[in-house]
C-alpha cells in the first residue's frame, strides 16, 4: 500500500513537473520548490552526519568529555579543531566588516586542492594527451587526427593572423571543431530523451502497470 | 503567411507533443531495432569478466544522483548482474551524497534476485564527501577511508573485505557518474596509483571522456542509455536500457526529421521573401 501511495505521489510530481511545457503554473512551482526544500534539507543532514559530526564534533566534543576515542585519538583532539574553524571563517563574509578573515579559508581551500591536483590533472589531462597523439603516419587514421588535431590548435592560435597556410589549416581546425561539436550536441539530445524515457518508462510501468 | 512561414512559427508545444509520441508508442509497439555493441563497451565487460571469481573484489562507485538515473541505473544494474553472474565480490560506494539511497536500491535489488550474501558476497561501504581526499586516502588504505560499512559494520569484520587494503587488491574500479567523479577517479586512483579505472557516464559526458580511452587511462565505457543497452546484450539480460533504445531511436528519427523540415521551411521562407522584394522593385 505504502509503495502505491508513493509511487503515485511521484507521478503527480512528475506530471505537475512536466506541466511548465504547457505553460508555468501553480503545480509545477509546487514541484519546483519542494524539490529545493527537500534537496537542501537532505544534503544538510548528510553532509553533518558523514562530515561535520565524525571530523569535528566527535573528536573535539566526545573526547574531551570522557568518552572513548574517536577519530583522531585522545592526545591530538585539538587538531580536528583548525579544519572547524577554518570553515567557521567562511561565514565572516555575512558580516562585511570581518569578511575577509574567510579569505583564510578560502586561500587555504584552493591551495590545497590545487597542490592536490596539479601533477594529476598535468599528467592525465596535458601529457599523455601528447604522448597519445605522438603517432606514426603509417595510417590513414593517424594521418586524419594528426591533421585534425595541428588544424584545431592552429585555430586558437592568436597571434598570427590566419593567411595562407595558417588559414587553411585553421578552416580544417573548424571542420574538425565542428564535427566535435556536432557529436556532442547527438550526444546531448540523447541525454535530454533518455531523461524523458526514464520519466515515461516510470508512469508506464511502475506507476500504471501498463508495460 | 506561406506554408514555410507557417512552419518556422509553429508552437513549439506541438513539438513536445510530438516528442512525447514518439517516445510511448515504442513502449507498446517495440521497433526491435538491432543493438550493436562498441568497443569501449566490449572493452569494459572483458575486464570485468576477467576477474577470478571469489577472490578480490570489483569495486563499483555508485556515483549518481537522482536526475541521471535513467541512463546510470541500468548500467549498475547491468554490471551487479554480471559480476554475481561471475561470482566475482563486489564493493559499492558513493561520492555523491545523493547517491546513497540510489546505491542501495540497485545493490539490494540485484543482490537479492541473484541470492547474494551480505559480507560474503557484497558490501556497501556508503558515502564519503571530499572526492579527491578519498580517491588518494583509499590508494593508501581503504579501513583509513572506510572504517566502517554503511551499517556500522567494522571494515575488518566483513569476510570478502580479508586482506583488501588498497588499490593493490582491486582489480578493476567501476565509476558511474554524472558529474565530475569518474573524471576524479582517473586523476587520482589511475594516475597516482596504476588503478585500472572504468566509466559509464551520461550521454552529454561521453565525448569528453573518449581521450582518456585512447591514452589507456579509461579501460572501458559506457556512454549513456546506449551503453547500458549494449552492456544488456553482452550479458544476455535486456532491461531499462534495451527498452528505452526504441524510443530513444524513434526520437532521434523524429528531430532529424524535423531539422531537414526546420531548413527546407527556412531557405523556403528566404527565397519566397527574396521573391517579393524583387517583385516589389
Amino acid at each position: 500500500m505504502a509503495t502505491i501511495i508513493w509511487t503515485t505521489i511521484g507521478a503527480i510530481l512528475t506530471l505537475s513537473v512536466y506541466s511548465f511545457l504547457y505553460k508555468d503554473n501553480p503545480f509545477y512551482k509546487f514541484a519546483e520548490h519542494l524539490v529545493v526544500g527537500i534537496s537542501a534539507g537532505y544534503y544538510l543532514v548528510i553532509y553533518y552526519f558523514n562530515f561535520i559530526q565524525p571530523n569535528v564534533v566527535a573528536p573535539v566534543f566526545l573526547l574531551r568529555i570522557g568518552n572513548e576515542a574517536i577519530g583522531l585519538g585522545s592526545s591530538m583532539w585539538w587538531l580536528a579543531l583548525i579544519p572547524g574553524i577554518l570553515g567557521l571563517l567562511l561565514y565572516t563574509r555575512f558580516f562585511p566588516k570581518f569578511g575577509w578573515v574567510g579569505r583564510w579559508s578560502l586561500g587555504i581551500y584552493v591551495g590545497g586542492y590545487a597542490g592536490l591536483g596539479l601533477s594529476p590533472i598535468m599528467q592525465a589531462r596535458v601529457l599523455n594527451q601528447i604522448g597519445a597523439n605522438a603517432l606514426p603516419l603509417t595510417s590513414i587514421t593517424n594521418v586524419f587526427l594528426i591533421v585534425g588535431l595541428l588544424g584545431t590548435l592552429t585555430y586558437f592560435f592568436f597571434s598570427m593572423k590566419h593567411k595562407g597556410v595558417l588559414g587553411v589549416l585553421a578552416r580544417v581546425g573548424i571542420v574538425f571543431l565542428m564535427v566535435g561539436f556536432g557529436a556532442s550536441f547527438g550526444y546531448t539530445v540523447m541525454s535530454r530523451v533518455s531523461l524523458l524515457i526514464g520519466r515515461v518508462s516510470f508512469l508506464l510501468h511502475d506507476w500504471l502497470h501498463l508495460i | 503567411m506561406n506554408i514555410f512561414e507557417r512552419f518556422m512559427n509553429i508552437d513549439r508545444r506541438w513539438i513536445f507533443l510530438a516528442i512525447g509520441i514518439a517516445v510511448v508508442i515504442p513502449f507498446f509497439f517495440p521497433l526491435g531495432l538491432p543493438i550493436s555493441v562498441t568497443e569501449p563497451v566490449q572493452n569494459l565487460y572483458d575486464a570485468l569478466d576477467a576477474i577470478p571469481p571469489n577472490g578480490q573484489p570489483l569495486l563499483l562507485a555508485i556515483d549518481y544522483a537522482p536526475a541521471t538515473l535513467p541512463e546510470l541505473e541500468p548500467m549498475s544494474l547491468a554490471l551487479l548482474r554480471h559480476a554475481f553472474r561471475n561470482d566475482v565480490n563486489v564493493a559499492v560506494l558513493t561520492l555523491h551524497p545523493a547517491g546513497y539511497g540510489l546505491a542501495e536500491r540497485a545493490l539490494n535489488k540485484v543482490a537479492e534476485e541473484m541470492g547474494q550474501v551480505y559480507g560474503e558476497d557484497y558490501c556497501f561501504l556508503g558515502f564519503r564527501p571530499g572526492i579527491s581526499a578519498v580517491i588518494l586516502g583509499m590508494g593508501v588504505n581503504i579501513v583509513n577511508v572506510f572504517p566502517e560499512d554503511a551499517y556500522g559494520t567494522p571494515l575488518n569484520d566483513i569476510p570478502m573485505m580479508d586482506g583488501i587494503r588498497n588499490y593493490d587488491d582491486i582489480p578493476l574500479l567501476i565509476s558511474l557518474a554524472g558529474w565530475g567523479a569518474a573524471e576524479a577517479w582517473v586523476l587520482y586512483a589511475h594516475q597516482p596509483y596504476g588503478q585500472r579505472v572504468g566509466a559509464g557516464v551520461t550521454a552529454v559526458m561521453a565525448t569528453d571522456f573518449y581521450p582518456f580511452l585512447d591514452t589507456g587511462q579509461l579501460i572501458g565505457l559506457l556512454g549513456g542509455m546506449r551503453g547500458a543497452a549494449e552492456y544488456e546484450e553482452l550479458i544476455d539480460h535486456p532491461d531499462e536500457g534495451v527498452r528505452g533504445m526504441d524510443s530513444q531511436s524513434s526520437v532521434h528519427i523524429l528531430i532529424i526529421a524535423l531539422i531537414v523540415l526546420g531548413n527546407i521551411a527556412y531557405f523556403g521562407a528566404r527565397r519566397k521573401r527574396r521573391q517579393m522584394e524583387r517583385e516589389a522593385a
